[in-house]
């Protein structure tokens, strides 16, 4: 019998630790210790109900264990096989103990389509890909479905583009489809940019074929036989599998002429994007596969009409591809069962920030913002509280703990201020600020926009150059009607969706923390810390000894005084690096 | 080169493929054991190829019966590098932070001897049934 308890942050700060240690002292002395043994997890996630431990292999799983605990458990539990009732986790809709943990909605949080291969096969392998199904929805499709019903399922599945915008996928087929021109192409968006997403390489590299039989069944449907996947340089181990996988794929006849005896034809090979965050846009994405300058044009034309080399293209996301092979197997009418009810299925997020359970999760839409950070997540890093999480990357904005019970899809996101973006969901608390985030994400647009249109190439950079003033504590508050007008003028007029988006950080932090903005200028004050020149530091003249260790240490000699007496830093001279903070041994400094 | 020209071609291979994976992750007579390395860039950067050498070459050493597979990414980025282990008619167990000192302990007391070691990650996830 294994004894599993819960080492995660939250838990062990809940004493977990004490409880490890409880556990494993009674089992010696009931002279147990060498046939049941305790186990430290990482975390279970569960930490609301925390500290958590889980009894195997009956999978009895306890919450909110706490240390005088232990007797019951092993009294009961171990020794006489009965389950400590009080202990177990009741189900918040019918309140009922929940004795396995198999049957805890808790493990129905996470739902895993997209990447249903990745962790479990061998992606240089393709006959693993075949043995989980693989490569049987194009053969379905090439032996059962024609070109329409393919496009109809897909429809019908409801299934949105996963780059970010959302636009329905199947219709995106059926105007390629209905586009008719000698050649066509299919192409394959993996030129994931978002500071902070993931999900795209992830997907590439642990199951490569699920994008290529995906791409095979576009081409199917929309009548193209050449596939082109457009992938950044800097991911040198998924172009790796890549190419492994598109080599085995023609080795074993699923590319290339006459696929499975269908006489379908369709290859693909690879283009290598140097990583302009501008060329994820299609438009942008196209010219640079054709060798020209990286830099968007206007639509429509829209790709499916005239694309790569003029001809009819359609483009779809990594994340979108890898769902239309099981959509195929399983039905569109399976599908569409999962999510809310304009967006279906799942969505992978790449969860960063101060987040424990820093990962890769997979949720179905409708979840919300509580339910990921708090569940999956296993909360926030250090037991802080949780001020705002960033999604969309530079197009998104932030949801507050206002919206931590808002279900999430792409039409709640975008009322929410943000949207779905590829994928990425920074996690903040009280040590983030606002104003900086925002200037960070500005900083990023003004780096990557690409100087075609003066809205985004100039307006961009007056944007950046306010937000730099007021962290500097420059501001004034007509700078904040500045950045507003300013901002709706850069989402109405600029060329693609690069810069029509890319104010929303500013928009949406003004919006939602427009204190903090305020306490920057007229306060000069940054409540985080974060921002240095709004910074102080000060000597506390009682904790002061005079000891001299910060004078001494201070690159500027802004601190002066006399041994044995207080010290105090010129706030004109200090450059707030911080060495005396450091070298002092009576915690004297502080910052304000 | 096993070509797949039809359907039933491919319905062939599968069912082979799909016996030979039901084998390993259900094991077998021999207790032939199964593990899986998360090796996508985040786990190779953590180190997940090391321990996957020193893990075939310590096994292999010690005349243990041990398939070992790379995979992608499992998700779990804040414990890498992670290992997936199956015991011959067990569940799997995953196992984060594994660095070569872990592995031993994994090899010495897991695989050998079924013993459960710190460490463990929790699975939180479902996914669909194929």
């Amino acid at each position: 019998m294994h004894l599993l308890v819960c080492g995660g942050t939250g838990c062990n700060a809940s004493k977990s630790q004490e409880i490890a240690e409880n556990l494993k002292s009674t089992l010696t002395d009931k002279g147990l210790g060498n046939e049941v043994q305790v186990i430290l997890t990482g975390c279970f996630g569960f930490c609301e109900k925390g500290p958590i431990v889980k009894i195997m292999p009956d999978n009895t799983f306890y919450t909110e264990v706490k240390p005088e605990d232990v007797a019951d458990i092993i009294e009961e539990h171990v020794i006489k096989g009965r389950k400590v009732t009080r202990l177990l986790y009741t189900d918040p809709e019918n309140k009922q103990h929940v004795a396995d943990s198999k049957h805890m909605g808790f493990y129905k949080k996470q739902l895993r389509i997209a990447l249903r291969n990745c962790g479990f096969i061998d992606p240089q392998n393709i006959e693993e890909y075949v043995g989980a199904d693989g490569y049987s929805a194009l053969a379905k499709c090439l032996g059962e479905m024609t070109p329409e019903q393919v496009i109809n399922e897909i429809k019908l599945s409801g299934l949105r583009g996963r780059g970010g915008g959302g636009f329905p996928t199947g219709l995106k087929w059926e105007i390629a489809s209905k586009n008719h021109a000698d050649q066509k192409y299919v192409v394959c968006n993996a030129d994931e940019g978002d500071p902070g997403a993931f999900m795209d390489r992830s997907i590439l590299e642990g199951d490569p074929h699920s994008v290529l039989e995906a791409m095979t069944i576009n081409g199917y449907a929309i009548g193209a036989t050449k596939g082109l996947i457009y992938i950044r340089a800097e991911y040198p181990l998924a172009i790796n599998r890549l190419l492994t996988a598109i080599g085995q794929a023609r080795e074993y006849g699923l590319l290339g002429k006459d696929i499975l005896g269908s006489g379908f034809e369709f290859d693909i090979e690879l283009r290598y994007g140097a990583g302009a965050f501008v060329c994820g846009e299609e438009t942008a994405l196209i010219h640079s596969m054709e060798g020209q300058r990286g830099e968007p044009t206007f639509k429509p034309p829209f790709p499916a009409q005239s694309g790569y080399n003029k001809k009819p293209t359609n483009v779809n996301n990594v994340e979108t591809y890898a769902n239309i092979p099981i959509i195929i197997n399983k039905g569109a009418n399976w599908f569409n069962k999962i999510g809310t009810e304009k967006s279906k299925g799942t969505k992978v997020f790449a969860l960063a920030g101060q987040i424990n359970n820093v990962g890769l999760i997979e949720v179905p839409m409708g979840i919300t913002l509580r339910e990921i950070i708090y569940e999956i997540g296993g909360g926030i890093k250090g037991g802080r509280e949780f001020k705002a999480a960033q999604t969309g990357g530079p197009s998104g904005g932030c949801l507050t703990s206002a919206h931590l019970d808002t279900p999430i899809d792409y039409d709640n996101l975008i009322a929410a201020g943000s949207m779905m973006g590829s994928g990425g969901m920074v996690v903040m608390d009280e040590t983030s600020c606002m104003v900086a985030i925002a200037k960070f994400y500005l900083e990023f647009t003004v780096e990557e926009s690409c100087g075609k249109c003066t809205p985004c190439r100039v307006g961009n950079k007056r944007l950046h150059e306010i937000l730099e003033k007021i962290t500097k504590g420059n501001g004034t508050m007509e700078d904040l009607d500045n950045l507003r007008n300013l901002s709706r003028v850069i989402k109405d007029t600029a060329l693609c969706g690069l810069g029509q988006t890319s104010p929303n950080p500013v928009i949406s932090t003004i919006e939602n923390f427009y204190d903090e903005y305020v306490e920057h200028i007229k306060d000069k004050k940054c409540r985080a810390g974060v921002c240095k020149s709004l910074m102080q530091y000060v000597i506390d003249p009682v904790q002061c000894v005079g000891c001299t260790a910060c004078a001494r240490n201070c690159p500027v000699n802004a601190i002066q005084g006399e041994k044995k007496m207080t010290h105090v830093i010129n706030t004109e001279l200090c450059i707030k690096c911080g060495a005396c903070i450091e070298k002092c041994k009576f915690n004297a400094i502080s910052i304000c | 080169m096993t070509k797949i020209k039809s359907l039933a071609d491919l319905k062939a291979m599968k069912q082979s493929i799909q016996e030979k994976i039901d084998t390993r992750a259900k094991g077998n007579a021999e207790g032939l054991v199964q593990v899986k390395v998360a090796m996508a860039t985040c786990g190779i950067a953590a180190g997940a190829k090391q321990v996957m050498d020193y893990m075939m070459a310590e096994t292999d050493k010690r005349g243990m019966n041990v398939v070992f597979t790379q995979t992608g990414c499992m998700g779990y980025c804040h414990a890498e590098p992670t290992i997936e282990v199956t015991l011959s008619g067990k569940e799997p167990i995953v196992f984060g932070f594994v660095d070569l000192k872990k592995a031993d302990e994994i090899i010495d007391k897991y695989i050998k001897d079924g013993e459960l070691v710190d460490g463990i990650i929790p699975v939180n996830y479902e996914t669909i049934n194929k």
